[in-house]
């Protein structure tokens, strides 16, 4: 879908897992690596917590893209949170695909507490791919829409 | 009277200068829609899927949207309709419901959003020539053969006559292409559907005792434990009922403002009328009597005797378990066992 | 079956159980619904057959902290869903009684439902005891249940997309199929909570219908066992089976098999893990874009 708005700009929400993700970004920040300014951070306390309906609440406000960071498999502060939200999760981006919801809108990153590179390069990458595509109008409540 | 022929109907509806709603096919459904070129049109469709309830008293609406700037809130109130239209096509239950309707929303206060939608309305009946089993319209003072509306259509043969009984109807069948007809075919007709209505299952159902003066008696019969017992609390019935009117009036804060809506509500879900201290039916008997000793006995003893149900039959086909009105009159009213 | 009702009326009366669920006839002959049977007159107008296609275990639940004992009768696929409340602890088993029901494929008014066309089998998961013939043993002719969902992958995005606001915009909201449902036991569900922000009641906006059917499908992940009453019930005739299966199928191509209801120990897919799961960029690299 091509861009027909040109004042606009992506929207981006970023779940951050507290333990790893959050303290990622935080090594970005004062690494001086950048990001964009279009992505929200909203800290979880681990990855697991991201009910499947946040994702879509999030949609449905105005993101055009929501990702969710959290420790690499195996380094879950609480031993086991990421495992069960990657199946939880790749459920749901199943489940978007099938409404035919487009592919790149979400994302599952695992970034720990040292790389606050690999956090600012994913960020980047993400904001490119959600700009490619546009403005998420698939699955957004049209009054939450700015005229 | 006057009369056209069937294959001159979408002719007629292509005419009419402003929007038409009459029955289209939906996917696998029929329901009332704004018709546009292309669509399937299925006047023969008795109990349309969705009611024409929905014109008059849509599923949800904005009331009026507020918007705070500093100290000051903008508040816009919706418009009313504005736009004169036309109804093509209903029949007898569902102009019936119109009436139950026009009770509740035009007696004091009036509700200005349905007022204006109802002034603006012209009505285009059909005398129900054909039946379905589920059909008990005159049990409730309904009559198929000469439904009270602006223009009434009959179907004989392959012709449909029709006339016009207001003047709203009058100015409407004007400009339609139609040719002189003769009394005489509609008072036959009229003498068939009647005939045709005897042999239906439900036609006389006794609704003796269902009345303001049975009401406790009613109220506390044991038999609503076991006739509700199958229900799911799914609000299908007052969804698909062309006489359901409760409403509910939420607001939603989109981010740049905030936007008063009303919606249907249904007797049959936990939070209706939910209060601070909770709900006053918390069980499933409750919310089930209410419906029906709602429709039989609240309703007419309120209403100088006008029942709230209209003998359409769409609940009997709707309830995903079979349960239904008839179901309820048979085990209360005055033949039960 | 007059077996089943003759049974179920000697434990009535009997005392060893207190009330039965069943079903009974009305007018039509298709017009059958689910009733309460608490004495032996009301046995009367049991009834068992080709039009039993409701599904029980759901009613139990109403019957779960109830004085002494219930008689439920339960078809083979109805005992899936009942075993699953009671992996779940929903159900105390010894408050019941199970009679598992022969069935020969349910059917209404419009003919064999769409369920029995997609029938798991004629084994009873949980029972006290059968009551079946040779008839009801055989097996059905079915088709296989995933072919409509393997159809809806091969489209593109955008006739994925076209085809479901096509169904979920007929929705209006009634939550039948919510309530119908034997997974679908939660005490409050938060599609009626005025606080959650959820609209509930209006399908005020296309997003509503999507996260109310998204997350509905979502939540009986892994604990749906397909028992098709969610289509079965729908009054605008949306197809929300295809929902429910293709998280089944999903589940069952990266997790391993799995069928809800059959056993009582192993977790579902939701509730378990291992350590080499599939990361969930795996979607978006199969099918069609």
């Amino acid at each position: 879908m091509s861009v027909t708005n040109p004042n606009w700009k992506p929207k981006i929400v970023a779940f951050c897992c507290n333990w790893c993700s959050y303290a990622g970004a935080d090594l970005a920040g004062s690494g001086r690596m950048s990001y964009p300014a279009d992505v929200k951070i909203i800290r979880v306390p681990c990855s697991c917590r991201v009910n499947p309906m946040f994702i879509l609440r999030a949609f449905e406000r105005g993101a055009d893209g929501v990702i969710i960071c959290g420790c690499h498999p195996g380094d879950c502060h609480y031993t086991s949170g990421n495992y069960y939200a990657r199946r939880r999760l790749t459920m749901l981006f199943s489940m978007l695909d099938y409404l035919g919801i487009e592919r790149g809108r979400t994302r599952v990153e695992w970034v720990s507490a040292a790389e606050g590179a690999k956090f600012s390069k994913t960020m980047n990458e993400f904001v490119e791919t959600i700009t490619n595509l546009g403005e998420n109008r698939k699955l957004g409540d049209i009054r939450c829409k700015k005229s | 009277m006057r009369q056209f022929p069937e294959s001159k109907v979408l002719d007629i509806i292509q005419s009419i200068p402003c929007p038409v709603y009459a029955p289209v096919e939906d996917g696998s459904m029929v329901v009332y829609g704004r018709y546009e070129d292309g669509m399937t049109l299925r006047l023969d469709k008795i109990a349309t899927d969705k009611t024409p309830k929905d014109i008059l008293f849509p599923q949800w609406e904005n009331l009026m949207h507020f918007r705070m700037e500093g100290k000051t809130i903008e508040l816009t109130e919706e418009k009313r309709m504005e736009e004169d239209y036309v109804i093509f096509g209903v029949r007898g239950c569902d102009i019936q419901a119109f009436k139950v309707l026009d009770k509740v929303f035009l007696s004091d206060p009036i509700d200005t959003y349905y007022a204006a939608r109802r002034e603006h309305g012209t009505i285009v009946a059909l005398a129900c020539t054909s039946m379905k089993d589920t059909c008990f319209c005159k049990n409730f003072s309904v009559d198929p053969s000469q439904p009270d509306a602006d223009v009434v259509l009959w179907l004989i043969g392959d012709d449909y006559y029709c006339e016009a009984y207001t003047d709203k109807g009058r100015a409407l069948m004007e400009k339609w292409d139609t040719r002189e007809a003769e009394d005489g075919p509609v008072e036959w007709i009229k003498g068939e559907i009647d005939k045709k209505y005897e042999s239906l299952p439900f036609a006389h159902l006794n609704l003796t005792g269902f009345d303001g003066e049975h009401l406790m008696e009613k109220f506390n019969s044991p038999k609503w434990k076991k006739l509700s017992m199958a229900c799911l609390g799914c609000g299908s019935c007052t969804f698909a009922c062309p006489t359901c009117q409760c409403y509910d009036i939420r607001d939603y804060d989109s981010g740049n403002g905030i936007q008063r809506y009303r919606c249907w509500d249904s007797c049959m879900y936990s939070d209706f009328t939910l209060m601070a201290h909770g709900t006053n039916r918390p069980t499933q008997l409750e919310r089930y009597r209410q419906r029906f000793m709602h429709k039989l006995v609240y309703f007419p003893s309120n209403n100088d005797g006008m029942y709230s149900c209209v003998g359409c039959g769409r609940c009997i086909e709707k309830c995903p378990m079979n349960l239904n009105i008839v179901k309820v009159i048979k085990a209360l009213g005055e033949d039960a066992k | 079956m007059n077996s089943i009702k003759s049974r179920a009326l000697e434990l009535l009366s009997d005392g060893t159980v207190k009330r039965v669920i069943g079903w009974e006839k009305g007018e039509g002959e298709a017009d059958w619904s689910p009733a309460l049977f608490e004495t032996a007159e009301e046995m009367n107008s049991f009834v068992y057959g080709d039009y039993a296609g409701s599904n029980l275990s759901k009613y139990c639940l109403k019957f779960n902290l109830a004085e002494g004992k219930t008689l439920v009768v339960l078809k083979p696929c109805d005992t899936l869903s009942f075993n699953q409340l009671l992996h779940e602890h929903r159900l105390n088993r010894e408050k019941f009684y199970i009679i598992g029901a022969g069935c020969k494929g349910m059917k209404d008014e419009n003919g064999r439902l769409l369920k029995c066309n997609a029938c798991k089998g004629k084994d009873f998961e949980v029972y006290d005891e059968i009551i079946d013939d040779e008839e009801s043993r055989k097996p059905l002719n079915v088709f296989d249940r995933m072919i409509g969902v393997a159809e809806l992958e091969k489209m593109t995005a955008e006739e994925r997309y076209e085809f479901w606001r096509g169904e979920l915009s007929r929705c209006i909201r009634c939550n039948a199929c919510r309530n119908v449902c034997p997974a679908c036991t939660c005490v409050k569900c938060v599609f009626d909570n005025p606080a959650s922000g959820v609209q509930s009641k209006a399908p005020v906006t296309d997003f509503e219908e999507n996260m109310f059917h998204i997350i509905r499908a979502f939540h009986v992940a892994g604990r749906c066992t397909d028992c098709g009453e969610c289509s079965r019930v729908c009054p605008q005739n949306i197809p929300l089976h295809l929902l429910n299966r293709k998280f089944i199928k999903d589940m069952n191509e990266l997790y391993g098999d799995h069928q809800a209801g059959v056993g009582t120990e192993e977790r579902t897919p939701l509730t378990s893990y291992t350590k080499e799961d599939a990361e969930p960029s795996v979607v978006h690299e199969r099918g069609n874009a």
